[in-house]
């Protein structure tokens, strides 16, 4: 298989890439001699946040590597979507092992790269957030542990969407989930705060740790290349809306992202050898109830109000605001 | 060149010999001694440019040998019973995708109640996951089959486990002629895989395939262990032609001409057997016996021609499949379906049960004389196991079954077994 030419069907436009930016700065996407990793014709949801994510985190490592790449993927919606038999939608040298293995099998293709001595092809790996938080944890640890040469990518949609919508261990407070269903004195997830997985890759003290966001997403591509630049294990995980599970319309997929960002629930950061190094600023600081009410997983919290609830969650919100100085320090 | 030495020594340096690229191992006992040498010849610089990875766990370990095979790596690791159920995922995924990873299996016996010591109920646990499973009889015949798996491995694409007793073999010290880097690099060419991930040449491999090509997928897995039965002894003969020794092939028979009755078992029980045989045989009872080496792909047609004369197969196992009996025998009756020969299972050997040459010899007279139970339990304690069972009766709450017999039975060596 060699690899196919990308359709351009926005040439002569100027929707793709900002024109105000220095062409070496444009986004990867707006390139005339751009790759496409994860071709059309894929089986993704109308509003697919992972799809999104995952072609615009994919290209910017085919463009950092000049195609000298390999990709491993955990089982979950991105591989079952993108991989049916033999209509694969990958470019680029793929491959699927099992639901709790990808940062081993990326780790294994790291050493055969080392035992062969090539340094030009690189190797990353990913999953969603079941695979990532929760199955596949323990190899993800033992990956960054080893600090083996790999960028592992988490797609975080917050739930176990490919099976059909079940909690996993990043599912937020309060959403309801076909496992944690909105009924009873406590509806939806227990309260919690979850597995916070950027954090626990900073406890590793590997070299990079950045969250990314499908609302930024030439921030997602500098944080990739820059990812790329590094040697040694890096993990990024990317906020992506799911229609499907989150009851969101797909329209609003972007929208309900930003909201995660602005609102402070989801914060933008880099981390080197276990510290931050920078944050993206809230522009419009929004509260949490806009991104909530965009959300039918969280109606239960409107029908009737739950003060209590919305509190805890603007309270998280807010800590992530203090504690990533996401605005501003007042005078 | 003629070396006293332990098992897992033996091992470790032939492996060594054969230049795997990437091994990726986790400890558990009986098979340390394999990996910690291993290690420590990576880390010497002794094996090229070799990459040891200390893993997290055992699904871990397999699963950095997919990848690095898949990127064309030789790849190997080593495990033994929990360990082996523990990777169980990646043992089934591995010989899914057709990857020539080569496994030692330190055979050992599966918990609850856990136990260290020898049985097979690992690797028989794995039966069906499509690796090659070859058991070695001693330890010249652990070592020289890692030479057969690689090479059997690369050439089919599909994983080998080599089998060898846990503490029988593994830590036992034998002499074992260990071959030189000469005749390992005229015996295993360099890995050419069938498939790899190159960025020169994308392909997705471990796509999703649903009814439209599953059952073929599973069949030409299948297909490969039907050419492993013409392939395992043509590569046992290419073995001896260089290293001027046997080892290896579908199996080993011993007396096997005009015998009635033929003792079968895998591995290294199969010392006592041959001199359960000869004591027989001196005797004046027509016996022989069969080492099976390869368990999977099952040798059928070959073991029927074997025993087309015998009156009474008597299968020694060193696994019990509950609720049924033998797994073992029941392959063999299998493969023996239509020819008029008794097919007796005798479990033996269970969590390091000791199985004497006098029992063997009993078993044997028995069975021939008077017919065996089926299956057969050699040396139970039926003493202990009546007295559990009142107790089982008389009280709902009677214990945990396994600290109940340890109590009765006493500490390790206050009674004689």
């Amino acid at each position: 298989m060699s690899y196919q030419r990308v359709k351009f069907y926005q040439t002569g436009t100027f929707t793709v890439g900002n024109r105000l930016l220095d062409e070496s700065d444009r986004t990867v996407q707006a390139r005339m001699d751009r790759t496409n990793s994860l071709n059309a014709g894929h089986r993704a949801c109308q509003g697919c946040g992972e799809a999104l994510g995952a072609r615009y985190a994919l290209d910017a490592v085919m463009r950092a590597t000049r195609q000298q790449m390999v990709a491993v993927n955990a089982t979950g919606c991105l591989e079952v979507f993108s991989s049916p038999y033999p209509e694969s939608a990958w470019q680029i040298p793929w491959m699927h092992s099992l639901f709790g293995n990808a940062p081993a099998v990326a780790s294994g293709v790291a050493a055969a790269l080392r035992a062969k001595g090539r340094t030009d092809v690189r190797v990353i790996a990913q999953g969603g957030d079941g695979a990532t938080v929760d199955i596949g944890f323990g190899c993800l640890s033992g990956m960054f542990e080893r600090n083996d040469d790999v960028l592992y990518i988490c797609y975080d949609n917050e739930a176990y969407m490919n099976t059909g919508v079940q909690r996993s261990g990043s599912t937020p407070p309060r959403a309801w989930t076909n496992t944690t269903q909105a009924v009873g004195t406590n509806p939806g997830n227990p309260m919690g705060i979850g597995k916070n997985l950027p954090r626990i890759a900073m406890a590793h003290g590997i070299p990079y740790v950045a969250t990314a966001s499908v609302a930024d997403l030439h921030d997602l591509e500098a944080k990739v290349t820059k990812a790329m630049s590094i040697r040694g294990a890096r993990y990024i995980h990317i906020h992506v809306p799911c229609p499907l599970g989150w009851k969101s319309d797909p329209a609003h997929t972007i929208k309900v992202a930003r909201l995660a960002v602005e609102s402070g629930l989801f914060p933008l950061f880099e981390a080197e050898g276990g510290e931050v190094t920078d944050r993206t600023p809230i522009r419009k600081k929004v509260s949490v109830e806009q991104y909530l009410e965009l959300q039918g997983r969280f109606k239960h919290l409107f029908h009737p109000r739950d003060e209590r609830a919305l509190e805890t969650i603007q309270a998280i919100a807010d800590a992530n605001i203090h504690r990533y100085q996401l605005l501003p320090l007042k005078a | 060149m003629k070396h006293h030495i332990e098992g897992s020594q033996a091992v470790a340096h032939t492996v060594a010999l054969c230049r795997p690229e990437v091994m990726a191992c986790y400890p558990i006992s009986p098979q340390t001694h394999i990996v910690e040498t291993l290690s420590r010849k990576v880390k010497a610089g002794e094996i090229g440019n070799c990459q040891f990875l200390n893993v997290e766990s055992e699904f871990g370990a397999l699963s950095v040998l997919i990848g690095a095979s898949a990127m064309g790596a030789r790849t190997y690791t080593a495990t033994t019973s929990q360990g082996l159920l523990f990777m169980a995922e990646a043992v089934y995924n591995a010989a899914g995708l057709g990857l020539p990873i080569v496994m030692t299996i330190a055979n050992r016996a599966l918990g609850a109640p856990i136990n260290i010591w020898n049985d097979h109920s690992d690797s028989m646990s794995m039966r069906d996951a499509g690796w090659i499973q070859l058991f070695a009889q001693d330890n010249q015949e652990a070592a020289d089959l890692h030479i057969q798996a690689f090479r059997l491995a690369e050439e089919l694409s599909c994983p080998v486990m080599v089998c060898m007793d846990g503490y029988i073999l593994t830590h036992a010290y034998e002499v074992v002629d260990l071959p030189t880097q000469e005749q390992v690099d005229a015996y295993v060419p360099a890995f050419e895989p069938v498939q790899v991930l190159d960025p020169q040449d994308p392909v997705s491999i471990g796509a999703m395939v649903g009814p439209e090509a599953f059952a073929e997928v599973r069949f030409l897995a299948h297909h490969k262990h039907v050419r492993a039965l013409e392939a395992i002894p043509r590569l046992s003969q290419a073995f001896q032609d260089i290293f001027q020794r046997r080892s290896g092939g579908l199996m080993d028979t011993y007396h096997t001409d005009n015998a009635e009755t033929l003792l079968l078992a895998l591995g290294s029980v199969n010392g006592t057997i041959k001199d359960a045989v000869d004591e027989l045989r001196k005797e004046g009872w027509p016996v022989g016996s069969i080492a099976l080496c390869a368990f999977r792909p099952f040798p059928s047609h070959a073991l029927r021609h074997v025993v087309q004369d015998a009156k009474r197969i008597i299968v020694f196992e060193k696994d019990l499949a509950v609720g049924m009996g033998g797994i073992v025998s029941s392959d063999v009756k299998m493969a023996l379906q239509g020819l008029p020969i008794i097919v007796d299972t005798v479990i033996a050997g269970l969590g390091g049960r000791p199985i004497p040459k006098a029992s063997v010899i009993d078993t044997v007279k028995q069975a021939c004389l008077e017919g065996l139970e089926e299956p057969h339990f050699l040396d139970l304690n039926w003493d202990e196991i009546n007295r559990e069972l009142t107790r089982q009766q008389a009280q709902r709450r009677s214990g945990p079954t396994a600290e109940n017999l340890l109590r009765e039975v006493g500490p390790p060596g206050t009674k004689p077994v």
